[in-house]
């Protein structure tokens, strides 16, 4: 039949093409599995910790060089930021259970207080190990890169023991673990034993000896502690980070992590270090707006909690990444906007953002963007209003936040209830437009699209 | 604490009155006691007890020629002072401008109101319900005064008249102040059957006067319960069992304890507060506390479970709360149309969220708080302390928003509760997100109508209610064959000439929701469902929506009139000017409810989202003999204001036992931005005074529903407005 | 020790300084005009002057005021603006349980003093944050034109 006669004509093409095909994917699967280290930028020299001597960068800082293992423990605890990702709203420290929504379904983290029946009260020190460097629980199976084990790898074993004697000094938390809802093939577990094959490096810190000790210490802290990577940068197809594109910012769990390389205008190139020192540690700045969402939970469970010699050291490490212009992302207007509310937006903008945002939102806010109660809630200057997604701005619409400040706890209401996709949509669009250097112009569908990614 | 003065009103002509009042008086009484408890009036200042008239419960004149009006009702900005001073004035033929005011002490039998035997401000009927009393009342004295100073000139009263606080021998013109005939007039028996002033000598009642509570409120003197400082006071602040129904399981104060500030931990069976120095301390204690609460029986409750109930419940039959012709016939013969209208709980959230200050001593129980029930208050406080009644004294203050809410003595009682555990007085405030939490909430409703069309006229009516019953909870005797009169009125009473109907009442009580009164009560469900089912009913009859009513409302004069008015004022059938490429919209409707006769025309644009923007509302009503037209159309407004805010955003949902809603951005209010244009024309009248405070809320709904209907097409059924209907993403249920 | 200048009063108040100013004026100074409605800065309730600016003094610790000189309702009157603004009120009669509006005559003063003849909207711009639960918008609107001198 025609069929068969066909098929001896295009074999030959076929088999070209397949060969061409299989090319291309192994030359990108190399392209992906041959990208740069997290701390490639920097160059230079690195060797093993043993063969160094002195104070080496890990380890708890000089404070805290007399007290316990727990202590020691719970401060690298918070310096890796276990807490906001093992705890659910609500819920009890450490107990798990907080959702991860995702394209392809919903996973939930583990409970790691020392319940032996729900938790990690059986894990040997060598199990525990095991589960942070190389992602594989106690009984062998695979743990999704949602726990940042190709960041975790680069601890030492000393400090990822000193953890777990901090996580085993808890009270034990009777809480399982919901059943995570991923679609095929995301729920074969045995494929991430590939994907670490391929993108955990399963291998400990290095110091940088043509570096300063500060920078090394900041090196562990942002690469094997705060995991700051596994947020701000890229990821590439095989969601592995793109280090090529280190810190140019990602959207992770329905917010945006806004590029912290050193890019002037879509990064922090032109924050001052002690600009970016107070925001790492009290999630803000003056001029720089305030961090909330993920970023908001790193300084309120881990990032403030850091000695003032580590939070330098993190910032001489992330003012020496090299920038990388963010896509999407125009320089950041830093001028207020006009004092009257008749100036300042162009009359096209849906009057329902302005409605809204004269009622609910001004008294805090300020028709500038300069707060007249607190410069915690300016919004001049900061990233979300100049993102053109306005998708934090969205975010925090929806879910609201509360930050701790030099002034006490600090709130704003939660009104994705009672607004409408359609309501939240026209404020902001308002606010990027008045605010920001580039407006956003956002439908009812993006932000339903935006409440189902960050659901809690 | 009892008292604050008017010292500086803004009106200069008042303030010089006020001075000359305070002159004649010498050191004792200056303007307004606003408000005074019994505290007070038992410590009258010296030189004023001496002697004083005193022909009824309300009215006291001292020698001095100070008149005093007792208020047997509450002020919480319906502006009833003022009419009630009004109407004492009027027949005292007192100096209004010189009276002082005096909030009565809890006393059913003296101040009880006349509709329901205790002392309640609610269902919009202060000034119905007192009407003919006080007007007795102010007669009664004057007659006394006018007989005592006929006395002293030894002639007839009939040669003498009352004025301005004074007796006038009209022929002579000799005077006397109505302080000189204290004592003869004490001595004289009450007229039983006073002669009432003619409607048409009115020189008070009718004339838009002042209220005589507003100087003091726009420059922050003027103290409602929340402010009241006695000595030694401390501040709590509390957090209920977030679920209905549950309890305190156990708390851990160690954190809470360490905060400055911080006084005391009180830990009920179904509440735990914090005591401090101030309310912040208060606060800060609170969420420092790690409280585990125990799940009662309703944990699990939801408003799908609610409502699944509610819908199953309006399918049985109801008692039979009217019956007209033969509804079941009428019901058989033309063209029928059945439709179900549902209304969701609502909060009341008053602007004064709820408090109350307690001080409870070995012997005694002091009470500072507004409320709607003043003798209620006192009751709970007696029954939760123990203390015989004459032991508890309670304070009442002007209330800032009752709504309903202050008709409920749960924040007494627990105030009370919680200040038997501490040691001086301690005000308890609920911070906003327990005022929503724990509210009582208006019940959710359904209202199932079926209706027969004949010739463009409705011929048969059948209108089901399906609720529950706040009347069987509050007063228990009111609620009779299975008929909660309140869930069923102006159902019953249905405006339009139908000549067979019957109205049923399913009682259905939602599973751990309390319930209320909230403003508009009863009416609130049945204007709206009657309303937006007769817009639906001209539609199908091919009628215009006025001229349907117009032609059923023959028996209803007064409301007919009212129609023709506000269709007039409003421009009906006029064309709508274009907005903003919106569908644009007029709506209608009319009731006669707490005795009032009100038609509404609300005009609305739709847009492309479903949000529905309201530009004008315009209101004719009849509302009897008006004591104070500037506080009637003043009620109006704001009452229409009320109703268009639930109508948009009012709802309040249940998940898991909890209320979801918690505060203004979650439970969200009109605001200034968004508030129509509303005209209020008031329809001359002779008949009895009717009610006011109410009126609006209810007639603002329907007419903005109607409107929308107009607009769009989209027949609403349940509120509040369904956006994703008015925008076509969803179809009807 | 914390030294607010309130009303042009200095006053020394020992408080926290995360306290919020609200229950600095009321619980510790006993300046009860300025009202509690909601604590999240949603309804206006608790509106202050911080040099001559509208503030909600319910989210304002009183760490942040520093040298800001305080005006609450009960100082508001011995302003112009206040004065007019307290008079156009009682002589539209604004007033119904009154409780927010100690917030509306604060916000409405300022108003006045940034803008003396506003429009509609300049009023909505000013005012949409107070929320009054009695309805009193229409009249609120009248009174401050009134007070601007236009016709109301």
């Amino acid at each position: 039949m025609t069929r068969f006669s066909e098929r001896g004509a295009v074999a030959r093409p076929l088999l070209i093409g397949i060969a061409v095909v299989v090319l291309i994917a192994v030359a990108f699967g190399l392209w992906l599995v041959l990208g740069p280290g997290p701390m490639d930028f920097a160059g230079g020299k690195r060797v093993s910790l043993a063969s160094t001597s002195g104070a080496g960068p890990t380890g708890v800082p000089a404070e805290l060089a007399s007290a316990s293992l727990i202590e020691r423990g719970q401060y690298l605890t918070r310096a890796a930021d276990c807490l906001a990702c093992h705890t659910k709203e609500g819920g009890e420290p450490f107990a798990g259970g907080r959702p991860f929504v995702l394209p392809f379904g919903t996973m939930y983290s583990t409970n790691i207080t020392p319940d032996k029946k729900t938790g990690i009260g059986d894990y040997s020190d060598a199990e525990f190990l095991r589960a942070v460097h190389n992602g594989i629980a106690r009984d062998g199976t695979r743990l999704y890169p949602a726990m940042p084990y190709a960041s975790y790898t680069y601890m030492t074993d000393a400090d990822a023991l000193a953890i777990k004697a901090y996580l085993f000094s808890l009270q034990p938390v009777d809480s399982p673990r919901p059943t995570n809802t991923l679609s095929f093939p995301f729920n074969q577990r045995w494929l991430m034993g590939m994907w670490s094959a391929f993108f955990n490096p399963d291998k400990r810190f290095e110091q940088n000896t043509e570096r300063s000790a500060e920078w090394n210490r900041g090196a562990y802290l942002a690469e094997a502690m705060a995991h700051c990577g596994e947020c701000h940068t890229p990821r590439n197809l095989a969601f592995s980070l793109d280090n090529r594109r280190k810190f140019a910012g990602e959207k992770q769990a329905g917010w945006m992590a806004y590029n912290i390389s050193t890019d002037k205008e879509t990064g922090i190139g032109d924050w001052k270090p002690e600009e970016l020192a107070h925001y790492i540690g009290s999630g803000h700045a003056a001029g720089h707006g305030t961090a909330d969402g993920p970023m908001g939970e790193a300084v309120e469970y881990s990032l403030r909690y850091l000695t003032p010699g580590d939070l330098s050291a993190l910032t001489a490490y992330v003012i020496s990444v090299p920038p990388v212009k963010a896509k999407d992302q125009p320089p950041v207007k830093n001028s207020p906007a006009p004092d009257d509310h008749n100036m300042g937006v162009e009359a096209a903008i849906d009057p329902r953002g302005k409605e809204i945002y004269e009622g609910a939102c001004v008294s805090c806010h300020g028709w500038s963007g300069l707060s007249p109660v607190l410069d915690y809630a300016n919004l001049t200057g900061a990233r979300a209003v100049n993102d053109p997604t306005a998708t934090n701005v969205v975010q925090i619409m929806l879910s609201g936040t509360t930050r701790d400040s030099a002034h006490g706890s600090l709130y704003m209401p939660d009104f994705g209830s009672a607004y409408s996709d359609t309501e939240v949509a026209a404020v902001a669009n308002y606010i990027t437009a008045r605010f920001g250097s580039s407006p956003s112009n956002l439908t009812a569908a993006n932000v339903a699209d935006l409440r189902k990614e960050n659901a809690k | 604490m009892t008292r604050s003065t008017a010292a500086e009103p803004a009106d200069p002509a008042r303030r010089t009155v006020l001075k000359a009042g305070a002159a004649a008086g010498g050191a004792l009484l200056v303007g307004f006691y606003l408000p005074v408890g019994q505290g007070a009036q038992r410590q009258a200042p010296a030189g004023a007890q001496a002697k004083r008239f005193e022909p009824n419960a309300f009215i006291r004149i001292d020698r001095q020629g100070v008149v005093t009006l007792v208020m047997p009702q509450v002020e919480m900005g319906q502006g009833i002072y003022t009419a009630i001073a009004m109407i004492l004035a009027e027949e005292l033929d007192a100096a209004f401008d010189r009276v002082v005011l005096e909030a009565a002490p809890p006393n059913d039998k003296l101040y009880g109101n006349p509709t329901f035997g205790i002392q309640v401000t609610g269902n919009s009927n202060s000034v119905r319900a007192f009407w003919l009393p006080l007007r007795k009342a102010g007669a009664s004295a004057r007659t006394m005064l006018v007989e005592a100073a006929a006395k002293v000139w030894n002639t007839n009263p009939a040669a003498c008249k009352a004025e301005q606080g004074e007796v006038i021998h009209t022929a002579s013109g000799k005077k006397l102040s109505y302080g000189a005939l204290v004592d003869r007039a004490s001595a004289l028996t009450p007229p039983k059957d006073p002669p009432l002033k003619a409607v048409s000598d009115f020189k008070l009642v009718g004339q838009p006067m002042k209220r005589v509570d507003t100087p003091d409120k726009v420059n922050g003197k003027l103290q409602y319960s929340i402010d009241v400082m006695p000595p030694g006071v401390k501040f709590a602040t509390l957090a209920i069992c977030p679920e209905f129904g549950g309890q305190v399981g156990s708390v851990d104060d160690t954190k809470a304890k360490t905060l400055p500030g911080v006084r005391q931990v009180v830990v009920l069976d179904d509440l735990v507060a914090v005591v401090g120095d101030h309310m912040w301390a208060a606060k800060q204690g609170l969420a420092a506390l790690k409280i585990r609460w125990t799940s009662g029986p309703h944990a699990t409750v939801d408003s799908n479970e609610v409502w699944k109930q509610l819908r199953a419940a309006s399918e049985q039959e109801g008692a039979v709360a009217k019956s007209v012709g033969d509804a079941a016939r009428g019901l058989s013969q033309g063209e029928r149309f059945d439709a179900d209208y549902e209304l969701p709980f609502l909060a009341h959230a008053t602007m004064e969220p709820l408090n109350c200050t307690v001080h409870v001593r070995p012997d005694s129980c002091e009470v500072w708080v507004g409320s709607q029930v003043l003798s209620r208050a006192h009751d709970i406080a007696a029954k939760v302390t123990g203390l015989p009644p004459e032991k508890v004294l309670i304070h009442n203050q002007l209330i800032g928003g009752g709504f309903g809410r202050r008709l409920e003595v749960d924040y007494v009682e627990k105030a009370v509760r919680i200040a038997q555990k501490v040691d001086g007085p301690v005000k308890v405030v609920w911070s906003r997100e327990e005022d929503i939490q724990h509210d009582v909430y208006r019940p959710v409703y359904r209202d199932r109508l079926a209706a027969t069309l004949s010739d463009g006229k409705i011929i048969g009516w059948r209108h089901r209610i399906t609720g529950s019953s706040v009347i069987a909870r509050w007063i228990p005797p009111a609620f009779q064959k299975g008929i909660d009169i309140d869930a069923v009125d102006s159902a019953i009473d249905v405006p339009y000439d139908i000549p067979n109907l019957q109205i049923e009442y399913v009682r259905n009580e939602p599973p751990g929701v309390p319930t209320g009164f909230w403003r508009g009560v009863g009416p609130n469900n049945n204007v709206f469902a009657i309303e937006s089912f007769v817009d639906e009913l001209a539609k199908k009859a091919g009628k215009d929506p006025v001229a349907f009513r117009h032609a059923m409302l023959n028996n209803t004069p007064r409301l007919k009139a009212a129609l023709e008015r506000a269709a007039s004022k409003a421009g009906w059938g006029d064309p709508l000017p274009a907005r903003n490429g919106g569908r644009t919209g007029r709506g209608v409707g009319v009731q006669g409810a707490f005795g009032s006769y009100i038609a509404t025309v609300a005009e609305v644009e739709v847009d492309a989202a479903g949000e529905v923007h309201v530009h004008r509302i315009v209101s004719a009503v009849d509302t009897g003999i008006v004591v104070n037209p500037d506080t009637v159309i003043a009620q109006l407004q704001g009452g229409l204001i009320f109703g268009v805010t639930a109508a948009l955003y009012g709802e309040i949902t249940i998940d898991k036992g909890r209320v979801r809603q918690s505060n203004f951005h979650d439970y969200r209010m009109l605001r200034i931005d968004q508030t129509p244009v509303i005209e209020v024309h008031l329809v001359p009248s002779g008949e009895a005074p009717g009610g006011i405070g109410e009126t609006g809320t209810t007639a603002g709904p329907p007419a903005l529903r109607n409107a929308i209907f107009a607009a769009t097409g989209v027949a609403l059924r349940r509120l509040p407005i369904d956006r994703e209907l008015l925008a076509g993403k969803k179809a009807a249920t | 020790m914390i030294t607010l200048r309130i009303n042009g009063e200095d006053r020394s108040v020992d408080a926290p300084g995360d306290m919020p100013l609200l229950w600095v004026l009321r619980d510790l100074i006993g300046l009860t005009g300025t009202k509690f409605g909601c604590g999240i800065a949603q309804c206006g309730a608790c509106t202050v002057h911080l040099d001559g600016k509208p503030v909600r003094s319910c989210v304002l610790p009183v760490s942040a005021v520093g040298n800001r000189s305080i005006t609450t309702i009960e100082g508001i009157g011995a302003t112009p603006a206040g004065a007019q603004v307290q008079k156009a009120w009682l002589e539209l009669e604004v007033v119904q349980c009154g409780y927010c509006q100690s917030g509306q005559i604060m916000s409405a003063t300022a108003l006045l003093n940034a803008k003396p003849q506003p429009s509609d909207d300049d009023i909505n711009a000013a005012m949409a944050g107070n929320i009054c639960r009695c309805g009193t918008y229409v009249r609120i609107r009248d009174a401050i034109k009134r007070a601007s001198g236009a016709k109301a």
